[in-house]
């Protein structure tokens, strides 16, 4: 208990960060969900008031369609995602300070190497239909994702071999890879806990802190609390309306008129106007998300890294942060790892906008001009045509000629990206550097859209991924991000920031590092003022 | 005579329904991209997009689809959507009462509303009264109508706070809630064919002004508003039978405008949702519903124009 000691010493002093301290306290033989607790738990950190229980809250949000269905595998926008998490709980949270904490996987232990977990079961949580959580409902949810499947988070879970019942409350899950960052991938979205055999995706039970009373895709859904909610401190208000509002100027009217309390995914060109209203509070989201204009390294002319050194040389990124985001997001320095991560590269030089390094690098492969189309559409992210039309009159100082090529949004996925040699896209965040690099960097990632392959690159990742020792890891993630800023296909102008806003009637909202709206579990975290 | 003549369109109005159906499909299938990569998106690979296409049967030649999908309509089955597996017309009903009620709160208003200013336009011709109400109903024609409703919505909603700018309704409403949250959509659409009526209603009255019976009825020293009403209203019905049934055929089929600055759950959303994810059995049921409209009330605007001319009513 003396080593313990010291090591809560040494975080509190600041010379560990949370993370260090909780898999040093793994070592020491300490159970995840008991180390959070030494510190005073998330909850008692964040929150000073007293939460007020009793009222109706009001979620205005886009990200729904008539198409949508509460079926977890199904997921792919925000607004099924947040109904879930009223209704479920996941396997494992994503705390405000970007931790992954327990929620239905109390405390999990990895065998050395990583390769090997063992999770503990909470126990004494009851499923709305009074069914008691039990290990099967676990295996059963996480397996909806594994094998024959159509969900989205198949690829997240391609690496576990089995998944086992061990004991009354355990389960075993055994990787291909080791991976330390196991429980930070039974954070994703997709895996929310329903009991053994469940099907009925029209009425989902689940465990959470809201029962579903009314659900009409692409319209609104009902939910009132849970009385046997397991969670402490959460669920204040006494039911949800979500309203489907995909318009961005229906939800801030609706705002402002009070028929919702808080909306998602604000106007870049109105926040400033919003945030002069003393009733509105607006909330900003630094996370992972980001733009990216993906090169094909294995075509013509982006084979060569002089080429692409110049290409990321002649973008103004500063200026497209000014203009197309309004200053609501972070530069970027062409990898994808956010400052919000603790393996976030801070001695990485930032990249700057000079033409004059731009036209050397030409040089350098022996070109004098260069002439490249970049194929862009608003389905990349909002703002991306705007964005391809500042870097085209950036890169024309440095001699380089980008022809904007506008593709349609429908199918913009399938048909122009992986497939242009230049496009524009943009990923989402993902709860560890593993996962991100893995996606989209690695050789044979299904979603590598530069085509960059390095032997090297991937064998640092996954010895990366199963070293438990933090500092030794956060080495190796410096080097990876160092290769992809060096040489990767990939320019990264910019983080966007998720904007969201409520009124200043609700209480307990803030940022999450992961995603807006709280990550998602705006519903039971908040409560309303009288 | 009527009943050959209903048998007749009905007859067409299959055909036109059919044809608009092998259309729809037609469009649909040219569209880049199916159900499965619009569902999944920049998260589609290969094998689950196989594995979708696979479940949901899409992987079979597009004729032999059709068929399937005609021989249900035919036995009476909408069938399922492709997207989230909810039976179509569960889906629809809802959304086809929503449509309608807005549709027919709009049309009270409207109808009777275009008919009387038309008539009085018409009774004082070139009047102060005449111009200014043309000028407003040109005015509020001329713009768009998401432009109507955010307008409506500032002054109402934002800066009154008299009604709700979202049109939020669901089972379990009751009438008077129904028609405080439907207001504002309802006389936005109001505003929008108010003008083409009233037009035609004003243009045909005054082109009947002309002609010797008016005069012999001006002779006989009958005042103007009974000369309007009684004689060449009757005679210029048809005309705007015609124009009010257009009317009411696009306040059921041409409203996804309103439905979407108002967020209200109309069969516009389901059918424009429809399309972006690809799911053509919905696509095709809403496309066979506004086509029935159309066509439905076509028949009933030649129907009720014979039953109001007496002259194609008894033919020699």
């Amino acid at each position: 208990m003396k080593q313990l000691h010291e090591l809560t010493q040494a975080l509190r002093d600041g010379r560990l960060t949370r993370r260090e301290f909780l898999f040093r306290a793994a070592a020491l033989g300490l159970s995840a969900s008991l180390a959070p607790t030494l510190l005073g738990g998330p909850a008692a950190l964040a929150q000073t008031a007293t939460p007020r229980k009793g009222g109706m809250l009001k979620i205005g949000m886009s990200g729904g369609a008539t198409s949508d269905s509460l079926d977890p595998t199904t997921f792919t926008d925000w607004v099924p995602t947040n109904i879930g998490y009223q209704i479920m709980n996941g396997l494992v949270e994503i705390d405000e300070n970007n931790q992954a904490t327990p929620e239905l996987l109390e405390s999990w232990e990895a065998k050395p190497g990583a390769a090997e977990w063992v999770f503990n079961v909470r126990q004494g949580v009851q499923f709305h239909n009074g069914k008691t959580l039990d290990v099967d409902d676990i295996i059963y949810s996480i397996n909806l994702h594994r094998g024959e499947t159509k969900s989205a988070a198949k690829a997240v879970l391609a690496d576990i071999t089995e998944v086992k019942k061990i004991g009354p409350h355990q389960i075993s899950i055994v990787l291909a890879n080791g991976n330390a960052d196991l429980p930070y991938l039974l954070s994703d979205y997709h895996l929310m806990v329903v009991p053994n055999g469940f099907k009925d995706w029209a009425k989902p039970i689940g465990t959470g802190g809201y029962i579903l009373e009314a659900f009409e895709p692409g319209v609104r859904a009902l939910t009132k609390r849970n009385p046997n909610y397991w969670k402490p401190n959460r669920a204040h208000v006494d039911g949800i309306e979500t309203l489907v509002i995909n318009d961005v100027a229906a939800r801030t009217n609706a705002l402002i008129s009070g028929q919702v309390h808080v909306i998602n995914r604000l106007d870049g060109k109105t926040v400033d106007l919003l945030k002069k209203n003393k009733n509105i509070q607006v909330i900003r989201n630094s996370a992972g998300q980001h733009a990216v204009l993906p090169m094909h390294t294995q075509m013509d002319p982006f084979k060569d890294n002089n080429v692409r050194l110049a290409l990321k040389h002649a973008i103004d990124r500063q200026k497209i942060i000014d203009t197309v985001l309004r200053g609501y997001g972070v530069i970027g320095n062409d990898h994808p790892i956010p400052r919000t991560s603790p393996f976030y590269n801070s001695e990485l030089p930032q990249r700057p906008y000079d033409p004059d390094k731009a036209r050397f690098y030409l040089k350098q492969a022996g070109l004098d001009s260069l002439r490249v189309t970049l194929s862009t559409s608003e389905a990349a992210f909002t703002g991306a045509v705007d964005t391809a039309v500042l870097y085209q009159a950036a890169a024309s100082k440095a001699g380089i000629t980008i022809d904007v090529k506008r593709e349609p949004s429908d199918g913009y996925w399938d048909n122009v990206w992986m497939k242009a040699p230049f496009s524009m896209s943009y990923w989402g965040g993902r709860p560890t550097a593993d996962q991100m690099l893995s996606i989209a960097y690695k050789s044979d990632a299904k979603w590598n859209d530069t085509f960059w392959k390095r032997e090297d690159f991937d064998k640092l990742l996954i010895q990366a991924r199963a070293e438990l020792d933090q500092a030794k890891r956060k080495q190796m993630y410096w080097e990876l991000q160092k290769m992809i800023h060096d040489d990767g296909g990939a320019i990264i102008p910019m983080f966007i920031d998720y904007l969201e806003a409520g009124s200043v009637k609700v209480k307990g909202m803030g940022p999450h590092p992961m995603f807006d709206f709280m990550g998602q579990r705006i519903g039971e975290k908040v409560w309303l003022e009288a | 005579m009527l009943l050959r003549l209903i048998a007749q369109r009905a007859g067409l109005g299959l055909l036109t329904l059919l044809a608009v159906s092998v259309l729809i499909f037609a469009g649909t299938e040219i569209l880049p991209g199916d159900v499965a990569t619009a569902i999944l998106g920049q998260s589609a690979t290969p094998e689950t997009v196989a594995a979708i296409r696979a479940s949901l049967g899409l992987d079979r030649p597009a004729p032999v689809r059709y068929w399937e999908w005609l021989t249900g309509v035919l036995q009476g089955e909408l069938g399922v959507s492709l997207a989230n597996g909810r039976d179509i017309a569960e889906e629809i009903a809802p959304r086809l009462g929503n449509t309608l009620f807005l549709a027919g709160y709009a049309a009270l208003v409207a109808v009777p509303l275009s008919l009387l200013l038309g008539v009085l336009s018409a009774i004082h011709e070139n009047s102060l009264f005449d111009r200014a109400i043309n000028v407003l109903t040109l005015i509020s024609i001329s713009v768009p109508e998401f432009f109507i409703g955010y307008v409506l919505i500032i002054v109402f909603a934002v800066q009154l706070g008299w009604l709700p700018s979202l049109a939020s309704v669901h089972a379990g409403m009751d009438l008077g809630e129904r028609i405080y949250a439907t207001t504002l959509p309802a006389l936005t659409l109001v505003l929008v064919v108010v003008a083409h009526m009233m037009r035609m209603t004003r243009a045909s009255v005054i082109a009947l002004m002309a002609s010797p019976y008016i005069e012999m009825a001006y002779l006989k020293g009958l005042p103007r508003w009974r000369i309007v009403v009684r004689h060449a209203l009757p005679n210029a019905l048809a005309p705007i039978i015609n124009v009010v049934a257009l009317n009411l055929a696009y306040l059921v089929v041409g409203v996804i405008v309103v439905e979407v600055v108002f967020v209200y759950p109309g069969v516009g959303q389901l059918m424009v949702d429809a399309v972006a994810k690809r799911d053509l059995p919905v696509v095709q049921a809403c496309g066979l519903l506004f086509a029935g409209t159309f066509v439905a009330l076509n028949t009933l605007a030649d129907l009720l124009a014979i039953v109001s001319n007496p002259r194609l009513r008894f033919p020699r």
